[in-house]
């Protein structure tokens, strides 16, 4: 047993040098973890003491560690983000462990996204989406009165909703089909609610999609595992939304 | 050396009139030319995203460089309570005046006026431009577009976007970069970092970069770059900026020449979650917004043992209520966080370290009910409870002031050039428009207004002017390339005992301590002797695992941390040669009767701009003097 509060843990983390070489689970141990540490916090521990033994730390992507930039990811014993609801890994904190416990890390796993190094992933498909169509096609300069067109609150809240996305792609991890339709419908739907998205919002729906499929990411078949790993609870009506969207894009397409 | 004295190059005539007459004084460079022109951004924040997605749309040919995985992950995707802006839809009012004079108030006088108005001016814009883009700001049950109020205002003018402003405004210039992209109008580098900005002749003409992934070092020409890679806050290693976030490229500008501007005005935020250990990373940041509902207090008693809600009204001390009865809860940051560190010093914080005070919403939710307050702020208490474990609906929040902007930068004329040609500087990397104190809601008022609204005139200036054609195969680039490798590799090489992170916190703890909140002369001198030694212990004994052509976080950080070292010494040595107080600089030395910070308009109503020499050699402090032509410097009074 530890020091009165502090844990011992077990780690099983997975380690690969790049992205042309094979990869494979790492064990470790960790003493004196604190439990008011993040869970980030207990990794830069652990790397503290790899760096001071000689070893390569454990790259791991991270940076506002306030659950809002969306650069931490993780697989933590198999859940994305770790067991605790709309919550980003680096709001994760060790309060939630046991002394003893052992830790499964692993990097997002989906074909469109591949690793680069031990925990961190590429997810330059996401920018590729929203190049496809994230967008409203207004340049600086010609914007009219920001009060010129009032918006009812109830759409102007559910547009927010969806903005919320901070496009970590827990989504594509949790899915069994590594579909990316929670990130794409919640981009779609931000500006679908909005009257200033209303004039692109055909070819907006049918470009995004189109750029999804072709990246490879998989199909909806309401696993729902996205939006039950979604840190920022991007509700699942959205897929809903963005699919009517298309099929009445597709038809006037047609 | 002789101290050189700046020109602000601010156009003449009245202040109102200054910005439209320098755009219409501005020579204009043809649709059809453009395109000749090439730009690189370092930064793809609000400052620099804007620019990007503007200057592009003008047709410039234009590259961005972020350290990040995404133009999306900047830093200012954090800011959380909103953006401030003179429309006056509340009709309360506001105006461009207004909103200028309290941003100059703000700021101690201590920032230059024809900019401070200028933003003010297209602060307007900046909404309209969002509000086109999609942005979704907080709305009223009518449609039109709600405000609340921020510290040193008594007008709502903060446009907001639940806690998450910053992130849907990052969102906003980033969506008008992916637009660009579409377009093949706009080339976005990631994960690659700069290492240093190539001068020919006193003018910038390229940058090198490393490739964070492959380890690979690049050149890249420009006929004009732009930095807008944040602010230097890490010195502190905690502090609430991100972890990546870093003050290399404009230091490595510093040490081509750049003058690096009032280093030592930096702003700690007063509410942020309390320090919980020795293994914390960062700080994080309750909103300022919360300031507008929660009632901040100490127990009057020092010894008090009761939980806070068993502590009565009568025991209760509601110091800012109590010192500044106008702005109560409201007074500007410096004042906020100065007054908190003033009652943890007499003994009455609170919680484990006593190093906190109480953050209560009680009386807000008894009036306006809980469901009101959750909707205001329910993603600010749910960060909260999340890291401390209570539940701030029932139980007081506990904050301590925490490094959170820098307010000095490199140093820029009216036209955000820096003193080389072609060198220009955005937002929190620049020192113009905040002076020695920022208002809240004003970081990303600036970002966006640098981004969107001045660098596409001002920059066309540069242009028109006619610069010459460099290729990379010019000397100074070799050269430029040459000492960025050998730096990284004699990181690499050094192989002895301590880690980076060893080094930054001990750091940091010196600048906490001797440049944080309060300085004095003694403090500042211990930290200018301290701090090389720490510079030349870290290049002896600094442990830097890895390799070179693989992703090597460790070694990113090592060659960040390196340049803190040297900032910081910088920013003691700023501090001492400033021995009056303005905003959020305090020297013990100098108070007011009732200890609020005491100017010395006589001496040093001016900028101090530094000229680097070499490291550990004496710095040149040239000088920018202020003229307040519209504004009388006042003893800012916030009670």
């Amino acid at each position: 047993m530890s020091d009165i509060g502090l844990m011992n843990l077990k780690l099983k983390i997975w380690r690969q040098k790049n992205m042309t070489t094979k990869g494979k689970m790492v064990d470790y141990k960790l003493d004196g973890v604190s439990p008011d540490s993040s869970f980030l916090e207990m990794i830069d521990q652990l790397n503290e003491e790899l760096v001071t033994k000689g070893e390569d730390p454990v790259a791991f992507d991270h940076d506002c560690r306030e659950g809002i930039c969306g650069m931490c990811s993780l697989m933590i014993n198999g859940m994305a983000h770790g067991p605790e609801s709309e919550t980003t890994t680096c709001q994760l904190h060790m309060r939630k462990y046991k002394d003893g416990d052992t830790i499964v890390i692993e990097p997002w796993r989906a074909r469109p996204m591949p690793v680069q190094k031990d925990l961190v992933v590429d997810r330059t498909a996401f920018d590729d989406i929203m190049v496809a169509g994230g967008f409203v096609d207004i340049n600086v300069g010609s914007a009219p009165d920001a009060n010129g067109l009032p918006i009812g609150k109830g759409n102007a809240e559910l547009s927010m909703d969806a903005a919320s996305c901070i496009g970590c792609a827990a989504c594509v991890a949790a899915c069994p089909n590594a579909s990316a339709m929670l990130f794409v419908s919640a981009k779609v739907s931000q500006f679908a609610l909005l009257p200033q998205g209303e004039v692109e919002k055909d070819q907006r729906v049918l470009n995004m999609v189109t750029k999804m499929d072709e990246l490879g990411f998989g199909n909806c078949t309401n696993a729902a595992e996205c939006e039950a790993s979604c840190p920022k609870g991007i509700d699942i009506s959205n897929i809903a939304r963005m699919n009517r969207e298309y099929l009445a894009a597709s038809i006037k397409a047609h | 050396m002789s101290v050189k004295y700046l020109d602000g190059k601010v156009p003449e005539g009245p202040l109102k009139d200054k910005w439209n007459k320098h755009k219409f004084d501005s020579k204009l460079v043809n649709p059809s030319n453009k395109r000749k022109f090439k730009v690189l951004i370092v930064g793809t924040g609000l400052g620099g995203g804007a620019a990007a997605a503007t200057l592009s749309e003008l047709g410039y040919e234009v590259e961005s460089f972020t350290i990040s995985d995404s133009a999306r992950r900047a830093h200012s995707i954090a800011a959380q309570g909103g953006i401030n802006a003179a429309k006056n839809y509340p009709n309360d009012g506001d105006s461009i005046w207004r909103l200028f004079y309290d941003t100059i108030k703000g700021g101690d006088y201590r920032s230059r006026e024809a900019n401070v108005y200028r933003l003010a001016e297209v602060s307007n814009n900046i909404i309209d431009q969002c509000v086109a883009q999609g942005v979704p700001f907080a709305r009223e049950y009518g449609g039109v577009l709600s405000n609340r109020s921020f510290g040193g205002a008594q007008v709502s003018r903060t446009f907001y976007a639940r806690g998450q402003t910053g992130q849907q405004l990052l969102l906003g210039a980033y969506s008008a970069m992916m637009k660009q992209v579409n377009k093949g109008k706009l080339k976005i580098h990631t994960r690659m970092e700069m290492l240093d900005v190539v001068i020919v002749d006193g003018v910038a003409r390229g940058i090198i970069c490393r490739n964070l992934i492959t380890g690979k070092i690049s050149r890249h020409w420009g006929d004009a770059v732009i930095l807008a890679s944040g602010g230097y806050g890490n010195v502190y290693y905690l502090s609430t900026n991100a972890m990546a976030s870093n003050a290399s490229a404009a230091w490595r500008a510093h040490k081509k020449g750049a003058y690096f501007a009032n280093p030592c005005f930096t702003q700690i935020h007063p509410t942020c979650i309390p320090v919980h250990g020795a293994n914390q990373s960062k700080l994080t940041l309750m909103s300022e917004s919360l300031r507008n509902d929660g009632r901040v207090w100490v127990p009057k008693n020092k010894d008090e043992k009761r939980a806070p809600n068993d502590i009565p009204e009568e025991d209760r001390d509601y110091y800012l209520e109590r010192i500044y009865p106008s702005f109560g809860n409201l007074v500007p940051r410096d004042v906020a966080s100065r007054n908190a560190k003033n009652q943890c010093d007499v003994g009455k914080g609170v919680g484990n370290t006593k190093l906190a005070v109480y953050l209560d919403f009680r009386d807000a939710i008894k009036r306006d009910g809980r469901e009101a307050i959750e909707a205001k702020y329910g993603n600010l208490f749910e960060m909260y409870e999340r890291i401390n474990d209570e539940n701030p609906y029932i139980v007081p929040m506990k904050i301590y002031p925490a490094v959170h902007y820098t307010m000095g930068g490199l140093w820029v004329d009216y036209n955000l050039e820096s003193n080389l040609k072609g060198l220009f500087v955005l937002g929190e990397a620049n020192f113009s428009d905040h002076g020695a104190n920022r208002l809240g809601a004003s970081a990303l008022m600036q970002g966006l207004a640098d981004g969107y609204f001045v660098i596409p005139y001002t920059i066309g200036r540069h242009f028109a002017e006619g610069v010459s054609k460099v290729d990379t195969n010019h000397p100074a680039f070799d050269e430029a390339e040459k000492t960025s490798k050998e730096k990284l590799d004699k990181l690499l090489n050094i192989q002895g005992t301590k880690t980076v992170d060893y080094f930054h916190k001990k750091l940091g703890q010196v600048m906490w301590d001797n440049v944080g909140m309060a300085r004095n002369e003694q403090g500042l001198r211990k930290a200018i002797e301290e701090i090389p030694k720490i510079r030349e212990e870290f290049w002896k004994d600094v442990k830097v695992t890895g390799d070179f052509d693989n992703l090597n976080m460790e070694l990113e950080k090592a060659n960040r941390v390196a340049d803190f070292l040297e900032i910081g010494e910088l920013m003691a040595r700023d501090a001492l040669m400033r021995p009056e107080s303005c905003g959020g600089h305090f020297r013990d030395e100098s108070q007011t009767d009732e200890n609020e910070a005491k100017r010395d308009d006589e001496n040093y109503t001016h900028v101090a701009a530094w000229e680097f020499t070499g490291v550990g050699k004496e710095p040149i402090r040239n000088i920018e003097e202020l003229k307040f032509e519209n504004v009388k410097l006042t003893q800012r009074s916030y009670k």
